[in-house]
């Protein structure tokens, strides 16, 4: 198998979650002490905007950019935030990068946290992660009683607090305006954005919030240098290492840290040591449940932001769901529309109303009792509901719904003129 | 009901409350304290957050009903959540759900006669490379078969 550099993953094999000695002898918060000693605040911020990272919980929005808006100078109360809700089906890769290394993220925040001149901040971590939550409050037991957290890091007089916040459940918690109120103890619906939360975000207060393994990225653009982080990458307009994480119908089903770019078809056949079953690959969800599907066609694609964008689809967590040929595209859709309809949180209509009746026509048309028109309908609430939503939720139930309308339209007329699923 | 929750806890978040700047902050720990306590979160539960916090009781009520991991309603000793989105589906997910509720007796939302389990379905584990996946408390089991789901089961029954 082809072997790739590996930052974030360095230390998996040996095997435990990796204590601060071990990390510390795999050079870990060298990059801290290198921006607190030898960079401005300014100089980390230009470092990471110069390595091209890009947002890895699902948006892809520029970190450097984001951290370069931010109101670093502004002096008074403001917050970071690690957003560790990790709950788009088909996605646990920040789960696997906290159970195996977690002073990767305690390092990458308390570098954000001085490049933004902020002086408190909060992991925010799902329920279902309670070895990941106990891994993470091992690590930072350890950074404050090394110095590495609390007053005056590493002699250089920054002072940074960090404060673990564990949630109860519910995908929207991850939306981040959603996720400030969960953290305020507030009922976790989102806010309207703007202001957006680099202005009023956490308590009121300017906030950046970030994905674990943005963070956890960090330091070894630090250490590696913004050049070097972004050749990581297998295209040209890449940049850094990617954890994917692969699961549904293959042979393996690893997660995995891969430049970002490699080919839908390396991943598969590779990693994923081809479709299960000596079966075909039918589709694919190439970053998660709310990414329009791929086909075989789209093998040779660059699992990458831009590359997939053209294609239709998105890179979204890189969780790659692989179907083999034996699975029904419409009962797939039906399975998500129904997590997204469950997981709405209810505050604007197009999404708590439109997601059951995608859900309804989605049934109907499985069961075999769907007509043209309902085909028409499903396009119809597509419609009605992309860009009409409060927040990106109900937007992100439509990518499948998109994917099925346009890749899989045959399937979808096959279900009518038979009057049964052609495939099940 | 045994009693919510023992004196030293109420005096640490006490403590908390007031050493913090924004008490609602502790809403979700204080719940989960609770239901540590007792299995789940009872009317009195809220009533005694939101005296700690010195909040509205409607405003953590809203709150508590909000996520699924905080359950109004009475449990059995155990709660099992079983995956039923996207990638454990596409691993038998279906045959999983159907076995255990055959073996439990019960259908989603019921407790067992015995009041051992409480059966719920949950969206994504994050456990997908290891579907079809549960989680019973805190504890996540993947690669289901019925013959494991049943070894489950009967490990648990001894613990509870
Ligand atoms: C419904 C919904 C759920 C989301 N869940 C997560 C999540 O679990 N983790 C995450 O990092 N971002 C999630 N996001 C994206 C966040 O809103 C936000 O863009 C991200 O945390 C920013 O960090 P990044 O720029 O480092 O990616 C979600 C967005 C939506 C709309
Ligand atoms: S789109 Fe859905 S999740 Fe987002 S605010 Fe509207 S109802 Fe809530």
């Amino acid at each position: 198998m082809t072997a790739y550099p590996q930052l974030l993953f360095k230390n998996r094999h040996l095997g435990a979650t990796v204590s601060l000695d071990d990390y510390r002898k795999s050079g870990g918060y060298e990059g801290l002490a290198k921006a607190l000693r030898e960079l401005s605040p300014a100089e980390v911020r230009e470092t990471v905007k110069a390595s091209g990272l890009r947002g890895r919980g699902g948006a892809g929005f520029p970190t450097g950019t984001k951290w370069t808006f931010f109101p670093s100078d502004q002096p008074g109360e403001k917050y970071l935030v690690c957003n560790g809700d990790e709950m788009e089906p088909g996605t646990y890769k920040d789960r696997v990068l906290l159970e195996t290394d977690p002073h990767q993220l305690i390092e990458g925040m308390v570098i954000a946290a001085y490049a933004m001149q902020i002086p408190v901040g909060y992991i925010f971590i799902r329920y279902a992660y309670a070895r990941a939550t106990a891994a993470l409050e091992r690590a930072l037991a350890e950074a404050k009683a090394a110095g590495l957290l609390g007053a005056n890091i590493l002699d250089s007089g920054f002072a940074f607090e960090l404060h673990l916040h564990g949630s109860a459940g519910r995908y929207i918690c991850g939306e981040e305006t959603a996720l400030l109120n969960g953290l305020e103890g507030k009922r976790p619906n989102p806010r309207s954005k703007p202001p957006f939360p680099a202005v009023r975000g956490l308590f009121g207060k300017p906030t950046t919030v970030n994905n674990v393994e943005t963070l956890a990225s960090v330091p070894h653009i630090l250490t590696g240098g913004a050049d070097w982080f972004k050749g990581l990458a297998a295209t040209e307009e890449g940049s850094g290492t990617k954890l994917f994480g692969l699961s549904g119908h293959l042979k393996k089903t690893p997660c995995l840290e891969l430049p970002i770019g490699v080919s839908l078809r390396e991943v598969v056949e590779e990693h994923g040591g081809g479709v299960w079953k000596g079966r075909r690959f039918k589709a694919c969800l190439p970053g998660g449940a709310s990414t329009p599907y791929l086909r075989a066609e789209h093998l040779d694609t660059s699992l990458d932001f831009g590359p997939l964008e053209q294609v239709g689809s998105r890179l979204g967590t890189a969780g790659v769901t692989v179907f083999d040929e034996t699975t029904c595209m419409v009962a797939a859709t039906l399975n998500l529309s129904r997590f997204f309809a469950r997981e709405s949180c209810g505050w604007c209509t197009p999404c708590r109303d439109g997601l059951p009746y995608v859900c309804w026509l989605l049934e109907k048309i499985e069961a075999g009792q769907g007509t043209l028109d309902d085909i028409d309908n499903l396009r119809g609430q597509k419609h009605n509901i992309d860009g009409r939503s409060f927040c990106a939720l109900a937007m992100g139930a439509m990518g499948p719904v998109d994917g099925l309308l346009r890749l899989f339209e045959e399937e979808l007329i096959d279900h009518v003129k038979r009057g049964k699923c052609p495939v099940r | 009901m045994s009693q919510l929750l023992d004196n030293e806890t109420i005096a640490a978040f006490k403590a908390k409350t007031a050493a913090v700047a924004h008490p609602r902050e502790l809403v979700i720990d204080l719940l989960r304290a609770i239901q540590e306590q007792v299995g789940w979160v009872p009317d009195e539960g809220v009533e005694l957050a939101a005296e700690i916090l010195g909040l509205p009781v409607i405003e953590v009520e809203e709150v508590a009903t909000f996520y699924d991991k905080i359950y109004r309603q009475p449990v059995g000793r155990q709660v099992i959540h079983l995956c039923d989105s996207i990638c454990c589906w596409s691993r038998g997910g279906e045959e999983v759900a159907r076995h255990l509720r055959q073996k439990l007796g019960v259908g989603f939302g019921e407790t067992t006669a015995d009041g051992a389990f409480t059966l719920l379905p949950t969206c994504c584990l994050g456990a997908c490379g290891e579907a079809p996946a549960m989680m019973i408390g805190r504890e996540t089991y993947g690669e289901l078969t019925e013959a494991r789901i049943d070894e489950i089961l009967e490990q648990k029954r001894k613990t509870i």
